[in-house]
């Protein structure tokens, strides 16, 4: 049996599918989220139970003093504290100095583990065992304690007894610097397994090439092969920042006063715990966001050169689906561009 | 002082117990076009990277220009050479790969600007300046902003030779240049490289393109199993092959 088809087949109205079982989810999940929504911004009778009376044509009515239940008068009142800006400001710091360290020592490591010298992949592959073997936390409190194995440190000729250098230990590893050292040497640990993964994904092809025009291994490695991975080490990396921002507040814990440090100390004089977490909370929330935004477009970057065309940014896509929008709303199909 | 540009003797390579290969003889004179044929595993292209020492030969001789590759002779031992002399070398002998192996993370005119700025020091504007002289003679004058992706087999195979041709060459290696390429595209590879023969380049050709071969090698060398079969003008080894060997890998190339 066949239908008979109308004169013109290009007039053919178009009826697109209708998908009942992905607007059932959406509607949902919004219904989810708005409960979300509604029970963070919703207000609560004053947990200390305080009433407010009032007389009106001598009949005397009280009720309960509201109050938000996430106490956002409070977290907003401690959201530019002076003691918490110091503490993000620190938490920025240790960081990028945990961060420079760990990228420095990690790239050095995955160098040595992609050498041809025994004894150098031996080394770097012990490294790596350790601190990634080891709880993060402890590896902080170690090089807090570090002066209980090592009173003082001194710089001189290897077994001798001839020495140049003291420094006392306790002086040299104060909590900050014993904070940057344990994240960093924990980071570069990581860190050297992203680059190892990098420079292996450089087509060896690309390095022969380098060769034969008269590089050497080191020009080849800084000129050929490193922005080449650093398309790969990118992704994990910005991961690894964002890790490591939120990692310096277990600093806390040797009695650094960074971030978690400075609403920890708030709360232990006026017991706003709660409030004081979520003014931590946002101030890591807004770092992290900022980060991930530069992540995307230091990736952008690094991609060149590896795809035909580069995928819009969100703000292009953003663009598009407007126009796309606003096409539809017109009723006329949206022009097909690639 | 010797019109030969590379001299080969007895040289031998084995990677473990693969003796790949074992004690070849060749002379190229400066200015002649060779072109190596044979069927894979035979061991042209190991002698091919043999000579700008991207593979280090175990014995035997090679010369480069009057110069011994990779060593230097005195007091009759031979001293290997430290790797930037080696970089030193390798620079003045141009290569171009099956695979094309452009930088991919740097445009068409870096690509050929990289080598002459960064190891023979030539200025940013005069490395450019070549670089855009030399697109031009490949036919991609227009191609300068394009990265390697965006670019078909046979126009990255062209900026490859511009990019070798860049750091001004007294020999350059072809490592089956037109194997990787689609059939329409080995054509404008190999006018250029016959457009650079003509221009009187030192060549030396791994190829499986007997139509070039005939017309624009000077002699043609036959290898099987890291050995010379047979060698001399192509008219005579692709025309009137005396080994069985021979006969039979043209009967399957051409």
């Amino acid at each position: 049996m066949s239908s008979t088809l109308p004169e013109s087949e290009a007039s053919l109205e178009v009826v697109p599918l209708r998908h009942w079982g992905r607007l059932t989810g959406a509607v949902v999940t919004l219904v989810g989220v708005a409960m979300l929504g509604h029970t963070i911004f919703s207000k609560i009778p004053s947990r200390t139970g305080q009433v407010v009376c009032h007389t009106v044509n001598a009949t005397k009515s009280c009720h309960a003093v509201v109050e938000w239940r996430f106490s956002w008068n409070t977290v907003g009142s401690y959201l530019f504290d002076p003691l918490v800006m110091n503490g993000l400001w620190l938490t920025l710091q240790i960081t990028f100095w945990a961060m420079l360290i760990g990228i420095t020592l990690g790239l050095v490591v995955a160098m040595m583990r992609l050498s041809h010298n025994r004894l150098m992949t031996g080394i770097s592959w012990f490294y790596t065992w350790f601190f990634r073997g080891t709880p993060v936390y402890i590896q902080i409190l170690f090089w807090f304690a570090i002066s209980y194995l090592y009173p003082t440190l001194s710089i001189g000729v290897p077994f001798g007894t001839l020495t140049f250098l003291h420094i006392n230990s306790v002086t040299l590893f104060t909590p900050l610097i014993a904070g940057i050292t344990a994240l960093g040497l924990n980071e570069a640990a990581y860190f050297s397994e992203i680059a190892r993964a990098g420079l292996i994904s450089v087509d060896e092809g690309q390095i022969e090439a380098a060769t034969s025009i008269g590089m050497t291994p080191s020009q080849t490695m800084r000129m050929v092969i490193l922005p080449q991975a650093m398309r790969v080490i990118i992704p994990p990396t910005g991961n690894e920042v964002i890790s490591m921002l939120k990692t310096t507040s277990l600093v806390a814990s040797i009695g650094v006063i960074e971030l978690t440090g400075a609403v920890d100390e708030i709360s232990a004089s006026n017991f706003k715990t709660v409030p004081l977490l979520l003014v931590a909370c946002v101030w890591y929330l807004l770092c992290t966001t900022i980060l991930s935004v530069g992540q995307f477009y230091v990736e952008r970057y690094y991609a060149r050169g590896s795809l035909r065309t580069q995928p819009p940014t969100p703000i292009q896509r953003l663009r598009g689906d407007l126009r796309g929008l606003g096409a539809r709303l017109r009723r006329t199909p949206p022009a097909v561009t690639r | 002082m010797s019109d030969h540009m590379v001299e080969a003797r007895g040289v031998t390579k084995a990677y473990g117990a693969l003796q790949v290969l074992k004690g070849l003889d060749l002379v190229v004179r400066k200015g002649e076009v060779t072109c190596l044929i044979g069927p894979s595993g035979s061991g042209k292209s190991t002698f091919l990277r043999c000579i700008n020492h991207l593979e280090q030969h175990d014995s035997g001789v090679l010369r480069v220009d009057g110069e011994l590759v990779g060593y230097e002779l005195r007091n009759n031992k031979l001293y290997e050479r430290s790797p930037k002399q080696i970089c030193q070398q390798r620079a003045n002998i141009g290569m171009v790969f099956q695979r094309f192996n452009l930088f991919q993370h740097l445009n068409v005119l870096e690509n050929i600007t990289i080598g002459q700025e960064k190891v023979k020091g030539v200025s940013e504007a005069a490395a450019q300046s070549r670089a855009r002289e030399l697109l031009a003679r490949v036919g991609l004058e227009s191609k300068e902003k394009s990265y390697p992706v965006q670019l078909s087999g046979g126009q990255q195979q062209r900026v490859a030779i511009a990019r070798a041709l860049a750091m001004e060459p007294k020999l350059m290696l072809f490592d089956e240049p037109t194997s990787a390429l689609d059939p329409e595209l080995v054509g404008e590879v190999l006018d250029v490289m016959r457009d650079l023969a003509r221009s009187g380049m030192t060549m030396i050709v791994v190829t499986h393109e007997m139509g070039f071969a005939r017309e624009v090698a000077n002699s043609v060398y036959f290898l099987d199993q890291g050995v010379i079969e047979e060698s001399g003008e192509p008219n005579q080894v692709l025309g009137n092959p005396r080994t069985e060997r021979l006969r039979s890998f043209l009967s399957k190339v051409l």
